[in-house]
């Protein structure tokens, strides 16, 4: 096969890479960083001919169980999710880490350190160590590509799920990457061991020792990585780095010729003998790290002896993600002197699109509410959240997907009333179902709007797992049909709308207001297209 | 070798269609390219920037460190100074002169070019808009910014070209010529202000 050139963001790498290693799924929900490599394989003509199958899951927890299922029947699968991500599918990774796989599984995770587009900077190395897992953490786009290819083969020597580990800076750019030669799918080779897959606590305890006895054959794996590798160099300083953090690294010391030596990590769990070797060459030590400061205080210790250095003392920033100026002001002690931002320049915060349906919906909701005393707004992940900022200022709440629906409901258990929630339609489908059954059972008064604009908006589009499921969904968990109104959030509705969330507010159980309008970014490109 | 030229706009603008015509150029010459760009939340009408690498040799950092950009390319002439310190010394700013205005406290538009004139680099105004709309479409205003800043991004105008055309060519014959239409502009608009502010 000849090695053909391309120009792709990572995420779209990650993609190519589990295309030419043969997956026979791809498992995801949209979260950003991450929603570009499913997005690539769901367009990708070779995939199609490949049956690779890459429709979007209703949410993290489902596309693992899939992938694990896929595995489990001996072919290989790829899930992917943002780092938030891991914490609704948390209960099915840790678990697999004690079952083990049959066909490769390959769990892609996209960290936003500096949370361009999260609501927290979790690191998921620490769930690489908690779950006793090899982790791959690439610096580069091509490195992306030999780490995926990898993986799957890793995955299915060491019969464990294998994590890949990037963050935005490596999803979100582009590079030139050369693919090499793809392998086929695997054939369907359902797994036959019992005891492997059933966790019952004799059967678990078993495999966990197993898991236990494993990490030093991984470790082993690690000190031999064509992944970690040493950049020598001379002097009585060192530098350790991590993933993305190698690239910032080795832009300052080579475009200012320091020849700091190096020790590059992308495969977990650490060699030890490596870094003991490194470390016991130097009298100072740098430890460089794309995320969480973990290694630095492993190494670092309880007795702390002075010779490391990094983000935990300031060397380094604390927070965010890391920059070349940062590593500038680490190892030379100054930045570039530039021109600062002049104080005219105004702040550009994002805001929902000219046209959007949540406007509507946030302008009747604000002035239905106005009568009341008592408003709190509960509201969730996705675009309408910008409906905290002006002019609406119209919630009160954001914390998790699905939290909207769940917070209401305390929040009235606990005597606020009007108790409102506002979810998106693919947001409630990932997971604030199970909070409205809740809710139901209790006959909580509590009022649940949910903005359904058909699709996963804030993501750039994707197929939303309700779309025309929502009145039946809400009906089937119980909630009274003469409670749910279907609204439609358009200027010429305003006052029938205001009267019908009115109405909701005022009723002393659970009603649903069905806010539909296709967001109009959508309806835009299926208009562009015809 | 190595280009750093930051690409700035307002979400939705199409600040990485340029991005695309200049990977294309670099691609014919086997470059080496980094492209970092903004995805997700600030798409949504909020402040967007793409940072563009080219290089002869192997990059590291996806991103350019401050100081060491030789060109702001802004489609808007707020964002383009939200990214100065990025710039080099002997760095250029080329910009669109038209404000994009969706928020309550949007400076005043002169003072904004008078800070653009104020920080002593070289700087090209171009109403891309005004050009585009000449060209045949407003949607060519990045071609006209791109034949705007045809010197400074360390290709010919042939290759430039080529890479419009590329770039173009599903769309049909006509809307090539157009785009290419508009890249001649922004060239011959940059170099009659050239020549002004020689004469100045």
């Amino acid at each position: 096969m000849v090695k053909e050139k391309e120009l792709l963001l990572g995420a779209e790498v990650i993609a190519v890479a589990a295309i030419d290693e043969g997956i026979s799924g791809v498992y995801a929900y949209p979260g950003t960083p991450s929603t570009e490599i499913t997005t690539y394989i769901q367009q990708s003509e070779i995939a199609k001919q490949k049956k690779i199958r890459s429709s979007w899951s209703a949410n993290e927890k489902t596309a693992y169980e899939a992938a694990l299922g896929m595995s489990y029947a001996g072919k290989r699968s790829l899930v992917c999710m943002k780092h938030v991500g891991l914490n609704v599918a948390a209960d099915a990774f840790i678990n697999s880490a004690v079952t083990g796989i049959n066909g490769g599984l390959v769990l892609l995770v996209a960290d936003d350190p500096s949370m361009h587009s999260s609501q927290n900077e979790q690191d998921t190395r620490f769930y690489g160590r908690f779950a006793f897992l090899p982790l791959l953490e690439p610096s580069s786009q091509q490195e992306a590509y030999h780490c995926v290819r990898h993986a799957f083969q890793l995955s299915e020597d060491v019969k464990l799920p294998v994590i890949i580990r990037i963050t935005t800076r490596l999803s979100h750019s582009r590079s030139v990457i050369e693919r090499t030669a793809p392998v086929e799918a695997n054939p369907l080779n359902p797994e036959t061991d019992k005891f492997k897959w059933i966790l019952l606590p004799a059967n678990a305890r078993r495999r966990y020792n197993a898991l236990l006895e494993m990490q030093k054959q991984l470790t082993e794996l690690s000190e031999n990585s064509i992944f970690n590798k040493e950049i020598t160099g001379t002097g009585d300083f060192g530098i350790i780095a991590f993933g993305l953090a190698y690239n910032y690294v080795m832009e300052i010391n080579s475009a200012h010729q320091l020849n700091i030596p190096v020790l590059k990590i992308s495969q977990y769990p650490v060699p030890e003998q490596k870094i003991k070797a490194f470390c016991s060459r130097y009298s100072k030590v740098m430890i460089a790290e794309e995320g969480y400061p973990i290694y630095e205080e492993l190494l670092r210790g309880f007795f702390d002896n002075g010779k490391f250095t990094g983000r935990l003392d300031g060397t380094l920033p604390r927070t965010g993600e890391l920059s070349p100026d940062a590593l500038a002001k680490a190892l030379l002690n100054k930045t570039n002197v530039t021109q600062p931002v002049p104080e005219i320049v105004a702040n550009r915060p994002p805001e929902l699109c000219q046209g959007c349906s949540h406007r509507d919906l946030y302008e009747a909701l604000n002035i239905a509410l106005e009568s009341y005393e008592n408003k709190h707004v509960f509201a969730d992940i996705g675009c309408y959240t910008l409906g905290a900022l002006p002019p609406y200022n119209a919630i009160n709440t954001c914390v998790d997907m699905g939290a909207s629906v769940t917070m209401a409901k305390g929040a009235a258990d606990a005597g606020i009333h009007p108790a409102v929630a506002v979810i998106g339609d693919s947001t409630f489908t990932h997971s604030g179902i199970t909070g409205l059954l809740d809710a139901v059972n209790d006959k909580t008064p509590m009022t649940l709007i949910i903005s359904d604009n058909y699709t996963t908006a804030m993501t750039g589009g994707q197929d939303s797992a309700g779309t025309n499921k929502l009145q039946q969904i809400c009906e089937g968990i119980g909630v009274e049909t003469a409670h749910i109104h279907t609204i439609v959030p358009l200027k010429k509705n305003l006052e029938e709308n205001i009267a019908k969330l009115k109405a909701a507010f005022d009723y002393e159980g659970v009603s649903v207001i069905l806010a539909c309008r296709e967001c109009i970014q959508t309806l835009r490109r299926k208009n562009s297209k015809k | 070798m190595i280009n750093n030229i930051i690409l700035a706009g307002v979400g939705g603008q199409g600040i990485l269609t340029i991005a695309a015509i200049i990977d294309y150029a670099a691609m014919q010459k086997n470059l080496f390219i980094k492209q970092a760009e903004v995805h997700g939340m600030s798409q949504r009408g909020g402040a967007v920037e793409s940072h563009l690498r080219i290089s002869d040799r192997e990059i590291y950092s996806d991103l350019i460190p401050r100081g060491e950009a030789s060109i702001i390319l802004s489609l808007e002439p707020m964002e383009a100074l939200r990214y100065l310190p990025f710039l080099a010394e002997d760095g250029v700013i080329i910009t669109a002169t038209k404000p994009f205005v969706n928020i309550a406290n949007y400076p005043d538009e002169k003072e904004v070019l008078e800070n653009i004139k104020k920080t002593g680099k070289k700087v090209q105004f171009i109403d891309a808009e005004a050009i585009a709309k000449e060209a045949g479409s407003i949607k060519t205003e990045n071609v006209v910014m791109i034949g705007a800043a045809a010197d400074y991004l360390g290709f010919t105008k042939k290759e430039l070209r080529e890479s419009i055309r590329a770039m173009f060519s599903s769309k049909g014959e006509a809307v090539v010529e157009m785009n290419l239409r508009a890249f001649e502009m922004g060239i011959e608009y940059s170099g009659e202000r050239k020549t002004e502010n020689e004469k100045c």
